[in-house]
């Protein structure tokens, strides 16, 4: 089944050609596409050599697993336990799950009048057993993604010299961020195409010409 | 030993604004002499080389070419769906809550521009999230914000509000879209660098 997929919303939403889903989805051809790109140049990168794809894997595993998104999470999860050395991380990265959760977004704005919004919250750190088996660089990747994740509006320059510093290179750092984004943004899409698929069928507005293609796609699911 | 970028001279702003802000960069960008013709590819537009904000994603080209032509089509597509002042508006509204200060000063100045509406808009960044703007733009803006929440706190119960509002599925699929997406930009934007005053001209 899952072979017939070339889309990864697709095949954990289980999305049928011609369906509701895919007819919404198609509706934005190119960004349908683009997001799979994205997808693929994250985890099936043409240059490994600044973050590996393990790393990627577990940072991935964990920033799913903190937005509580199960079925993305289960994905990376399942990914990172096939690659080599992934069980045993895999398995660290889940007790870094459940350390690691609480709710978004908080954080401090600059001071003046926005200081009346500052939300307190955690200020996650690997422990210290974990961190002995994670290492000092994948644990300064998983702090990081947390703070993306709950508190983005924390980010600064020194939460960026940690990363320098735990021995990420400055293009590693960029890819490490696009890919923490890109899944903020990837378990958005597939929470809101959930939603949409749980919701009833609504009869979609006249006078679009998208209303004839989820006719002719027969409007179900 | 890498070092970050710091600009000790400038006051970053304090609050959300419509004006036009400066955003510079933590890490070292590329310089145009470090351009490949992979890097160029994945810059899209070739005058996207002049932006410090490209010029450092273009450190891995991959991923930002599927990005910004992804951002094209969510934001740009005249194609039915969501109109754009609204497409523009969820994204002011989600950078409103996640406290992206630059990123909503760039849509919502799109939203003041393609609504009419720049009062409403205003309203949205001084009062915060919670600010009644009409049954239509409520809904949107909600949906925004139940979108943005970490866990996510989207459901049936944002699809309705939306639907009862007025919006068809695929001006919520342009919703949810649009959200997701500025979910993804603010925390590239507030975590790679920081807002500055505009150049002068």
């Amino acid at each position: 089944m899952s072979a017939q997929h070339t889309d990864l919303i697709d095949q954990i939403l289980s999305i049928t050609p011609g369906s509701r889903l895919d007819v919404l989805r198609r509706h934005r051809e190119v960004a349908r596409e683009n997001i799979q790109k994205a997808y693929v140049a994250l985890f099936q990168p043409r240059d490994v050599t600044q973050v590996t794809l393990l790393e990627r894997l577990a940072v991935a595993s964990f920033v799913a697993g903190l937005h509580g998104q199960i079925v993305l999470a289960d994905h990376y999860a399942h990914s990172l336990s096939q690659a080599e050395d992934g069980p045993v991380l895999s398995a660290l990265i889940t007790g870094e799950i459940e350390a690691g959760q609480t709710e978004g977004p908080y954080g401090i704005y600059p001071a003046g009048p926005l200081s009346a919004e500052n939300k307190a919250g955690p200020h996650y750190r690997v422990g210290a057993d974990a961190r002995k088996l994670l290492g000092d660089k994948l644990s300064a990747a998983l702090e990081h993604a947390h703070l993306l994740v709950f508190r983005p509006r924390d980010a600064s320059r020194e939460a960026l010299q940690a990363l320098l510093d735990a021995g990420w290179s400055t293009s590693a750092i960029v890819t490490l961020s696009q890919l923490v984004a890109y899944l903020a943004f990837q378990v958005r899409m597939v929470d809101g195409l959930t939603a949409l698929a749980s919701a009833s069928e609504q009869p979609i507005a006249a006078n679009s010409d998208s209303f004839t293609a989820a006719l002719a796609a027969g409007n179900s699911l | 030993m890498t070092k970050t970028i710091s600009y000790p001279d400038s006051t970053p702003p304090a609050v959300f604004t419509q004006d036009e802000l400066g955003w510079a960069p933590w890490l070292q960008p590329l310089t145009e002499a470090e351009l490949t013709e992979r890097h160029w590819a994945g810059l899209v537009d070739a005058s996207r080389s002049k932006s410090d904000y490209f010029m450092l994603l273009a450190h891995d080209p991959e991923v930002l070419e599927a990005r910004t032509n992804a951002d094209k089509d969510i934001f740009y597509n005249p194609n039915g769906g969501l109109p754009r002042a609204e497409r523009e508006l969820s994204a002011t509204a989600t950078s409103r809550h996640n406290g992206c200060i630059f990123c909503a000063s760039v849509h919502s100045r799109f939203a003041s521009t393609h609504s009419k509406r720049r009062d409403d808009v205003q309203r949205l960044l001084d009062d915060g999230v919670d600010t009644d703007l009409g049954e239509r733009w409520n809904a949107v803006k909600q949906a925004a914000v139940a979108l943005s929440d970490t866990p996510g706190q989207f459901g049936v119960a944002e699809i309705a509000e939306l639907r009862a509002a007025g919006l068809d599925d695929f001006e919520i699929t342009d919703v949810i879209s649009t959200s997701a997406f500025f979910n993804w930009a603010n925390r590239l934007m507030l975590s790679l660098g920081e807002p500055v005053p505009a150049k002068a001209a």
